[in-house]
């Protein structure tokens, strides 16, 4: 590893005109816990390491004026933790973050490298999509927003252009009676890779599911937004035939692996039953019951 | 290339140090610093044994870069006992036997003391999940979490909130 330069800008626009000259062998830096570990893998051998940690954007969590929530793409999980507010409305995306490694990795690890990483397992990103999240890219052409489920290209790629950088997730504001939950499915109790992770954001009134929104998360080369199994939830009351409904399409939904932790037969349906346990929980939320 | 000068407090006093862009903390630490306590185990940030204080948040040494440590407060195991007087947590760490080949105790320490000063009145589970990233391949782990929870309640009887040089 020689010829390395790193540079921890206090600007964005000093980060994506050192980041876009530097082309493919430049590497953004959030909390460096996937981008270490790669470097000392020899997987990635970047010129250019760009820290995005001093520039203020990245690492702030606002209340929108809309209620919503802005959330840097840096910031640790430990710190979203800690906010006040944004576990009580997002309670979902809370523990999927939280979900990322240990303590120590929590003092660094964001979302925003979560979602970069490119990990069709990442924990925070089927939370992120049932959250409805959009999120905001700043390049050499300057900024555009996108949704985050349109982030993911592949396992390690996604479609942000060359020179952009990940600045911020928007969280939408919340009506009542709305709220969400993350689970996932690992052969250990802790701090392990997903086999399967499910998303499930919605809103209940007097009982009647009236928004729904399903991220999967490793079953598939990307992570997933399945629209099919948010249909059988809206209109209904949770009841089990909405529920079997809405885990059949999640496991139809499925193209995943066999591997060590998984197979293919195994994963798909427990994304099935993950789907149910998952919705049971933000109904639970969004009822009043926490 | 030529080095990077990173200037930075490190348990309290200013340090400054030459360092390589991609020298990680634990490299500096162990290097040209001299603080050999932080262990390298894994260095992919799974056993925790490089554990170490940064701005008061504990991170693995080996998941950052010591570029990073420029005007930022770092705390190691070494700043952890007052010259000959050891922490309550390295005092009980021995008085239970919470060690055996000693690789992963710096970790544990720096660990517990962040959990300590966090939570002073842990539960046992709090304890183990707050520890799931320190890796012991000796203890089984209970006679740590038995330390550090006996050291808590030591410390709440003697009204010691923190302890620190």
């Amino acid at each position: 590893m020689t010829d390395i330069q790193y540079l921890s800008p206090r600007t964005l626009d000093e980060a994506i005109s050192a980041f876009a000259a530097a082309g493919s062998a430049a590497r953004i830096m959030a909390g460096g816990t996937d981008l270490l570990v790669q470097m000392r893998s020899g997987a990635v051998r970047p010129g250019l390491i760009v820290d995005i940690k001093k520039i203020a954007e990245m690492t702030t969590i606002e209340e929108t004026a809309e209620g919503g929530f802005r959330v840097g793409a840096a910031v640790p999980g430990a710190v979203l933790a800690e906010h006040p507010r944004f576990g009580k409305v997002w309670p979902g995306v809370l523990e999927a973050v939280n979900l990322i490694g240990s303590t120590q990795v929590q003092g660094r690890a964001s979302a925003g490298g979560n979602l970069c990483n490119g990990s069709p397992a990442g924990d925070s990103v089927p939370a992120m999509i049932a959250a409805g999240a959009i999120v905001t890219l700043q390049g050499p052409n300057g900024r555009r927003e996108m949704p985050v489920e349109n982030v993911p290209a592949g396992p390690g790629r996604t479609n942000l252009l060359p020179g952009e950088i990940l600045v911020s997730f928007t969280l939408p504001p919340r009506p009542k009676g709305s709220s969400d939950a993350y689970l996932r499915m690992i052969p250990r109790t802790e701090m392990d890779i997903a086999v399967v992770g499910v998303g499930v954001s919605l809103t209940l009134k007097d009982g009647v599911c009236t928004t729904a929104r399903v991220g999967l998360g490793a079953v598939a080369p990307t992570v997933l937004l399945v629209e099919a199994a948010a249909k059988a939830l809206i209109g209904s009351k949770l009841d089990d035939a909405a529920l079997n409904a809405a885990a059949s399409a999640c496991s139809a939904a499925c193209r995943p692996i066999d591997d060590k932790r998984g197979t293919i037969a195994y994963r798909t349906k427990v994304a099935g039953v993950l789907l149910k346990r998952t919705a049971a929980i933000a109904a639970q939320r969004a009822a009043g019951g926490n | 290339m030529s080095k990077l000068h990173v200037s930075t407090t490190i348990n309290g006093e200013p340090a400054e140090f030459l360092c390589e862009p991609y020298d990680t903390m634990l490299d500096a630490l162990r290097g040209p610093l001299g603080l050999t306590g932080s262990k390298e185990g894994c260095a992919s940030g799974d056993c925790g044994a490089c554990s170490i204080m940064l701005d008061d948040r504990l991170v693995c040494s080996c998941l950052m870069l010591s570029a990073e440590a420029e005007g930022h407060d770092i705390r190691t195991i070494e700043g952890m006992a007052k010259g000959e007087h050891l922490h309550p947590l390295q005092q009980k760490f021995l008085e239970m036997a919470a060690l055996q080949c000693g690789i992963c105790t710096s970790g544990m320490l720096v660990a517990s003391d962040a959990l300590l000063q966090k939570n002073p009145r842990p539960s046992e589970e709090e304890v183990r999940f707050w520890l799931a990233g320190n890796l012991c391949r000796c203890t089984g782990y209970d006679k740590i979490v038995r330390a550090v929870l006996e050291t808590a309640a030591d410390m709440r009887e003697q009204g010691i909130r923190e302890f620190r040089q």
